[in-house]
């Protein structure tokens, strides 16, 4: 556990308005480490990422990031009112510590060069997200946190994204905290697999992960036989509250 | 041509110009709302004015920025929605305002307040719509990019290390500040069209935030020169000819949108 950590969460429990969101996570990310949070909707899965980036505050537990940490975010959806006349070379020159020629450069790096001077309310679902995307990586990120990045992407869009976000790892040397609710697209690149649901359910390697009782129960049997990818083992389960049941079949 | 004309053009002239830009916001962040309601509270101010004898304009002024205030506060405890605040705040500053009034001695023309008095602009009201607007057009100029960053993406910018509470804050003053000083041109009931209206026409014809605050000013500019004309030659109140312009101009941008192509 020397290696020099990026974001290291320990302990950390979430509560709103009475309700349990977040209970007793630990997260730990490294460089150049992908870690994927998966779990179903309203598993907390946003709201842990909101806590790494400093947009939430935790109610209880401890958050350590290293000094200085750049951040890159992407967010889950860009709404952009159809009254603003903004082009996508605007938007990305208005990132916060944009320098010169960074913008060009970020766009080649997402493939979406030809977007440049494009209106931001005409892309598609799949070009905004790359442009988000290059936004993220105008902050030069030691640490990119990226929420549901293929959500409006169709199938084909999808796998070339999460080729494309494996290279910026690779290129950038960046550590990558990923959340997301498919499986199928996610796994090949994953270094560690978090499968979420209000309390860490279980965690490991892509392959350790897909075997567990727990996250089979969480995505249900069928899905996860399809996938397939992930095994990992669960020494509970959950009711249709979310709440823990102690399952006394498999462990 | 008469002084009075020439001051009631300057002091509409210096309202249009930096309502552009700041209604372009206001029209992004769909905070019409919230004009509405700093409006209803410079009625407030005009009663606190009278009242105390301070001047109007400065207790306007401080009406405005103290509902601002007021609202950023209760917005953070997150009780009641933006919008149901809005009700409330704007609904109690009128009542408030209206109660207020019926205790001063003056014969109050409370008419000229709602719909404007451009016609009376004084000398010592002009410089303050002057002072008032340089530093409100100082501040939007320097914190433009600021503005844009938090009008596209509130989070993204916090995570990028703006201090988004307080360019928000900063906006919020600087709305106030201008809906305090257009009271004299259109009045309390009709403020927040010259915010919106301008904007509206510029959105036909821009394809950069930049063009659309410029063609907001020049529409909003177009709107006095043509109310004020309007009151001059048919006697017309000022106030709603300056609107009724503008509405004129929406209408006629939409129009030349649709035949032009593309």
């Amino acid at each position: 556990m020397n290696t020099p950590f990026l974001i290291n969460a320990q302990g950390i429990s979430l509560q709103l308005q009475q309700k349990q969101i977040l209970h007793n996570i630990s997260l730990h990310i490294n460089e150049q480490q992908i870690v994927t949070l998966i779990g179903p909707n309203g598993a907390g899965k946003t709201s842990l990422a909101r806590i790494v980036l400093g947009l939430t505050r935790h109610s209880s537990g401890k958050v350590e990031r290293r000094k200085g940490l750049r951040v890159g975010y992407m967010p889950q959806r860009l709404h952009v009112e159809p009254t603003m006349p903004v082009s996508v070379e605007k938007f990305l020159t208005l990132a916060v510590n944009a320098r010169k020629g960074e913008v060009d450069r970020a766009l080649a790096e997402v493939n979406a060069t030809a977007l440049k001077s494009n209106q931001l309310h005409d892309l598609s679902g799949g070009e905004l997200q790359r442009v988000l995307l290059a936004r993220a990586l105008i902050q030069d990120p030691q640490l990119l946190v990226l929420d549901e990045p293929a959500q409006g992407v169709d199938v084909n869009g999808q796998a070339e994204l999460y080729r494309l976000i494996t290279n910026i790892r690779d290129r950038h040397k960046c550590g990558v905290l990923l959340v997301s609710h498919d499986l199928h697209l996610v796994m090949s690149a994953t270094d560690e697999v978090i499968c979420l649901n209000q309390h860490v359910c279980c965690h490991g390697h892509p392959e350790t992960v897909s075997n567990d009782p727990a996250y089979l129960e969480l995505f249900g049997k069928k899905d996860a036989e399809t996938l397939a990818v992930y095994t990992h083992h669960h020494n509970h389960s959950h009711d249709l509250a979310g709440d823990v049941v102690k399952d006394h079949s498999d462990c | 041509m008469a002084d009075f004309i020439f001051r009631a053009l300057l002091a509409g002239l210096m309202v249009a110009l930096i309502a552009g830009p700041l209604g372009c916001f206001v029209v992004w962040r769909r905070m019409s709302y919230f004009g509405d309601t700093l409006a209803h509270s410079a009625l407030l101010g005009v009663a606190l004015g009278l009242l105390t004898d301070i001047s109007l304009e400065l207790t306007v002024i401080i009406a405005c920025l103290g509902l601002a205030f007021l609202l950023v506060f209760l917005e953070n405890r997150r009780e009641l929605s933006t919008d149901t605040l809005l009700g409330i705040l704007a609904h109690s500053a009128l009542a408030l305002g209206l109660v207020l009034i019926s205790f001063t001695d003056s014969q109050v023309n409370l008419v000229a307040y709602l719909f404007g008095d451009l016609l009376t602009v004084s000398a010592e009201n002009l410089w303050w719509i002057a002072g008032t607007l340089a530093v409100v057009t100082l501040m939007v100029i320097m914190n433009w990019n600021r503005l844009l960053t938090i009008t596209l993406h509130e989070e993204l910018a916090q995570v990028e290390g703006l201090d988004v509470v307080r360019v928000r804050l900063l906006l919020m003053v600087l709305i106030a500040l201008i809906v305090a000083v257009s009271m004299k041109v259109v009045g309390v009931l009709l403020i927040t069209s010259l915010l919106i209206i301008p904007p509206s026409c510029a959105r036909f014809f821009a394809r950069t935030p930049e063009s659309m605050a410029i063609i907001a000013s020049l529409v909003g500019s177009a709107a006095v020169c043509m109310g004020l004309s309007a009151s001059w030659l048919w006697d017309t109140p000022t106030g709603p000819s300056i609107v009724l312009s503008a509405s004129l101009l929406f209408i006629a941008s939409r129009l030349l949108k649709n035949s032009a192509p593309g």
